[in-house]
């Protein structure tokens, strides 16, 4: 962990235009939230939260803030004037990622305990199981996708389609994703806390110890990557 | 005092050799990095500042290997060609991070230090989106040079920087070097090289072609066979009376063309002229002039066909 790559990294977060769109995911979500409980009765339409702020913001909100405090930078090139430090390459990727991860929590899990207090307020242990399920799971989103910008300057495209298909519409479909799926492992942690959180089936202890094997080993990976780190020149 | 070694280094990407079995040894002083673009001389800071592998051989600071290696950047300061894209930080910010992430005692002091010395205090609390070309290269330079380097590695420093700052910057260059620092930056242009570099190492297609003190590399360059065309008001007298000069191997008369035509600049060139290869051309700059005159044949234009730096540069290889 390094501070002064974690503050150039929030700084390019929050620096650039990218940092409002991660601002504009989890204001939509709860404005929606607001909207449905203003409309209908108390507890009605809570599928908002597991719906479109577990499935599609949070993991949306993970892929953008992993992606801007790495993808631009490695890019065009300018991390050299970070790796050119006598800093080790894992510490860069750990402190890129904690920064990431914090954002992710921020404006992908704690929106989702808002947008159910919002539309729910009699049942607070149902919010704080989304919000269990979204700070697991948005660990492991932040940390897979942070590998991903490592690896290839398409990092937002792949995640997208690991999002969309892979877990969206394959989850949906076949169960037995349910095993390789980071969402999932989540709501099975989340399902432990509130019986309303309807768990997928893989067990507690798999999904716990799943989760952390993809944290850790895609925030090594990241470091790995950059320690191999190559310029190109323009020609 | 640091001395970077390469030893037989070679690198290639898939089927496409970008440096091959290059060895040379880069002391203190300032040793200028010669070469058209796309020689790979870009690909060599990289090697030499440990951004990539060789593919054979090895590059070694001060008998250490290089790549992999993150404690080598205590010593080397680097200054990429590639602009830096920290558009929403300061250049006091930029240097500052740059000091904190080599784990200075005081990096405020070595920012404000380096700052002064590219001359960079004043529009430093300016974001860096709004410097000119020159004051991001002066800013890039503060951040390479704000733990003190003993090894500054530049790749095109001068590149798109107006005259005035090219000046300032060949001159901080040479201090660097005077004070026993190991200087050495890259550039496609012999005249800039040789202001600020003793020693010079010429690269062409990813070969070592020359090295040497910049005088030798200077002769070696001047002088090779040079082609001219010469256009007279007596291309076949002219032709005469330059074959008998030792300086001149060849005389070819070109083909009559439309009398009368003008080519741009204003010269007519109605008749073809003479194509010259020329071996020595010192002596034949000397001669010209007086060979004409005594042939009472009036020179009308002479133009070199090859003076671009890449012909200088294939005539290097192929010796």
């Amino acid at each position: 962990m390094n501070a002064t790559i974690a503050r150039l990294s929030f700084q390019a977060l929050f620096g650039r235009r990218r940092g409002l769109v991660l601002m504009v995911v989890p204001a939509l979500l709860i404005g929606l939230a607001v909207l449905i409980r203003a409309l209908t009765e108390q507890g009605v339409g809570y599928e908002l939260v597991d719906n479109v702020g577990f499935t599609l913001a949070l993991p949306i909100v993970a892929l953008l803030a992993s992606s801007a405090v790495l993808g631009p930078e490695i890019d065009d090139g300018s991390i050299v004037y970070l790796l050119a430090k006598p800093v080790p390459r894992h510490a860069v990727a750990t402190s890129k990622y904690v920064v990431a991860w914090l954002a992710t929590l921020a404006f992908g899990a704690v929106p989702l305990l808002v947008a159910g207090l919002v539309i729910d307020s009699s049942d607070p242990r149902r919010a704080l199981a989304w919000l269990v399920a979204g700070v697991v799971a948005g660990t492991t989103y932040s940390a897979l996708f942070l590998g991903l910008a490592a690896l290839t300057r398409h990092a937002v495209v792949v995640g997208l389609l690991f999002v969309l298909l892979w877990e969206g519409l394959l989850g949906g479909l076949l169960r037995g994703i349910r095993w390789l799926d980071l969402g999932a492992w989540g709501i099975e942690v989340g399902a432990s806390v509130s019986s309303l959180v309807p768990p997928p089936g893989t067990g507690l202890t798999y999904a716990l110890i799943a989760s952390a094997v993809v944290a850790l080993g895609s925030v090594w990976f990241a470091g790995d990557r950059l320690r191999s780190f190559t310029l190109r020149g323009d020609e | 005092m640091s001395t970077l070694v390469l030893d037989a280094v070679s690198r290639w990407y898939g089927n496409v050799v970008a440096v091959n079995g290059i060895s040379m040894t880069v002391g203190p002083g300032v040793t200028g990095l010669l070469g058209p673009n796309g020689a790979g001389k870009t690909t060599l800071i990289a090697l030499m500042a440990g951004f990539l592998s060789p593919s054979a051989g090895t590059v070694t600071l001060d008998g250490r290997q290089i790549w992999r290696s993150t404690e080598v950047h205590r010593t080397i300061g680097l200054v990429p060609e590639r602009e830096i894209s920290f558009g929403y930080l300061t250049g006091r910010q930029f240097v500052l991070a740059n000091a904190e992430l080599h784990g200075l005692a005081d990096p405020g002091a070595a920012t404000e230090r380096a700052l002064g010395v590219v001359e960079m205090t004043e529009p430093a609390g300016r974001r860096i989106d709004t410097y000119s070309k020159g004051m991001r290269q002066r800013v890039k330079l503060a951040s390479a040079l704000v733990h003190d380097p003993g090894v500054l590695l530049l790749d095109e420093p001068f590149n798109g920087v107006d005259p005035r700052q090219r000046l300032h910057l060949m001159g901080l260059l040479q201090r660097m070097g005077a004070e026993g620092r190991t200087v050495l930056f890259s550039s496609h242009i012999l005249e800039e090289v040789e202001q600020v570099a003793r020693q010079i190492e010429v690269v062409v297609s990813g070969r070592h072609a020359a090295s040497g003190d910049f005088g030798a590399i200077r002769r070696l360059m001047t002088d090779r066979p040079v082609q001219y065309v010469v256009v007279s008001d007596d291309d076949r007298r002219l032709a005469a009376a330059l074959i008998a000069e030792p300086s001149v191997v060849g005389v070819t008369v070109r083909g009559v063309t439309v009398r009368g035509v003008t080519v741009s600049g204003g010269t007519v060139s109605g008749r073809g002229g003479l194509d010259l290869a020329v071996s020595d051309l010192g002596s034949f700059a000397v001669r010209l002039p007086r060979l004409a005159r005594d042939a009472g044949v009036r020179i009308i234009e002479l133009t070199p066909t090859d003076e671009s730096l890449e012909s200088v540069f294939a005539y290097l290889v192929s010796t």
